[in-house]
């Protein structure tokens, strides 16, 4: 059965490459910081599960020094330059878009199609992960529509990827890192603390108020924190799950997806939300710092409430 | 109450700078200590939740991709695009805009955009060329600064509800990582469509926040037609 550790087992190759080609880029020069960092990536992909809790909790704390202490670099592999990009934009026109919808497309259709197929009696994809397969399946099959087109060298979809992953950076890992905190902070019970907390101060007896309190405190606390993926573990720990789901039966899915969206309302009113708000103000040579979140606010808010009158309406219909 | 002393750290670490992974994995420790577990217990109860949490790294799966397409032109077919559109004033282009931008986040391509891609060399100047065509001339600086501070408002508020559309969008994952490992397993596929609603509600109040900025150019055109100004 393909399940999740095909697709692991594929990222982690992925990885590993990246690492590998890092190591030989000399034109960083914290290229062996950034194969330390993309070969730790490598390895919590590929050995995750043989090499024990212990050993993961050390990894993750060498990828959070590597991170912390500045010693990941960007990669700058060489390409073509804008000239020639600007040409094969003018000769593929808006053909190169297609091999990019075949990712959502293949995701989509497969997790409909593959549900049904069947291999000497058994799924042939693990029912569960259907869609996170066809997803690494879409990626493949983008690819493999992609480099037919386009001729690059064999090495580039590595390389590019390299150029891509660098860029992100050691932020491609804290989504991870937040999920994982978001499971520690409920071994150590901080959810139904606050929750208790916020009991003690708003009267969190009604379905619209629990609501209320949940998009309001996701957006407050990502404008706080500047991320909204930070705000997340803590506000649903808090309320989210005891609350909406836990007391009152609302449905999880929706009280997921638009407390995120909550969270980014957050996100378009902070000047802590810097690459978001403030880059753009010295992009743009605005001489008011604000210029940008308060073209946003009005929006934000707005939003906001219609956010809240959404979980409100979807989480608890039957 | 010293295991908020994680959420202290998350706080403060964010609000002073420090680099958001570190502080993360910081606040992560320091909540298990406080928890009164043993510091090899918590070790390796982050190393297990961050080996259970995996799946939010596959994502990354389609970079490759999306860097040979844009090794290929993309980003340069993305501008002869926009740069295409024809509209009459400053607030139905950046409407333009707002919807192609949406279009592309939903489908994943999150990098077609941005502030420094594309707002800075097309959208900025493209919205302020239309403002002023309906002045017949140049635009007065208050106003090129509006203008300007909302092009970077649309690619902003477009990709921020649209990109959660997308299944294998970072959010979503990590929404349904939080999910299954609270007991509440979800597809991404059923996460994501809750983030449709919100996308077309943040199209009708942005976009007739950008008819009222076009009523408001034209106003103050009138206004300074009429003292000569």
């Amino acid at each position: 059965m393909i399940g999740l550790g095909f697709v692991y087992a594929l990222a982690g190759a992925m990885f590993a490459a990246i690492a590998l080609l890092s190591a030989l880029d000399r034109a960083n020069p914290r290229r062996f910081g950034n194969a330390a960092f993309w070969g730790l990536m490598a390895t919590s992909l590929l050995a995750g599960d043989a090499i024990g809790a212990f050993a993961n909790g050390l990894l993750v704390i060498g990828l959070g020094l590597l991170a912390g202490l500045g010693m990941v670099g960007r990669g700058q592999p060489s390409g073509p330059g804008p000239e020639e990009r600007a040409r094969s934009a003018e000769k593929f026109g808006n053909r190169l878009f297609l091999p990019a919808l075949v990712v959502p497309a293949v995701a989509i259709l497969g997790s409909l199609v593959l549900k049904n197929v069947m291999f000497e009696g058994h799924p042939l994809i693990d029912p569960k992960q259907i869609t996170l397969v066809s997803l690494a399946l879409g990626a493949l099959a983008a690819l493999a529509v992609a480099m037919p087109m386009l001729r690059p060298p064999l090495l580039a979809p590595l390389q590019e990827g390299r150029r891509l992953m660098d860029t992100v950076g050691w932020a491609a890992l804290l989504p991870q890192a937040l999920a994982a905190l978001g499971a520690v902070f409920a071994l150590a019970g901080v959810g139904d603390l606050v929750g208790r907390l916020i009991g003690e101060v708003i009267p969190l007896d009604s379905r619209l108020t629990v609501v209320a309190a949940y998009t309001v405190g996701m957006a407050a606390f990502t404008a706080l924190m500047g991320n909204a993926f930070a705000a997340f573990p803590v506000m649903t720990s808090a309320i989210g799950l005891p609350l909406i789901v836990g007391r009152f039966g609302g449905n999880p899915a929706v009280m997921g997806a638009i407390g995120m969206l909550s969270g980014f309302c957050g996100t378009l009113t902070t000047p802590m939300a810097a690459n978001f708000n403030l880059v753009p103000v010295a992009l743009l040579e605005l001489p008011d710092r604000w210029a940008v979140i308060r073209a946003q606010i009005p929006t934000a808010l707005v939003l906001l409430a219609i956010n809240t009158t959404l979980m409100y309406l979807l989480a608890f219909r039957p | 109450m010293w295991i908020l002393i994680g959420l202290a750290i998350l706080v403060a670490g964010f609000v002073v700078r420090l680099n958001p992974l570190m502080v993360v994995v910081a606040a992560a420790v320091a909540t298990g200590l406080a928890a009164g577990h043993a510091p090899a217990a918590v070790v390796a109860e982050l190393g297990k939740a961050f080996n259970d949490n995996r799946l939010l790294s596959i994502v990354w799966l389609v970079l490759p991709v999306i860097g040979v397409l844009e090794r290929g032109g993309l980003q340069e077919q993305a501008r002869r695009l926009i740069t295409g559109v024809k509209a009459a004033t400053a607030g139905r282009l950046l409407l333009a805009y707002f919807l192609f931008r949406q279009a592309m986040g939903a489908l994943g391509l999150t990098s077609v955009g941005g502030q420094a891609q594309m707002v800075r060399p097309l959208i900025a100047p493209m919205a302020e060329e239309a403002a002023a065509g309906g002045h017949g001339a140049a635009l007065p600086e208050p106003l090129r600064r509006l203008v300007r501070a909302h092009a970077a408002a649309v690619d902003n508020v477009a990709i921020f509800f649209s990109e959660d559309i997308f299944i294998a969008f970072g959010s979503v994952l990590l929404i349904k990582a939080f999910l299954d490992g609270s007991g509440h397993p979800a597809a991404p596929l059923e996460i994501s469509v809750w983030a449709i609603p919100t996308a077309l509600a943040a199209l009708a109040v942005h976009g007739a926040r950008l008819m009222l900025l076009d009523r408001r150019l034209k106003r103050e055109a009138v206004k300074s037609a009429g003292t000569g100004a």
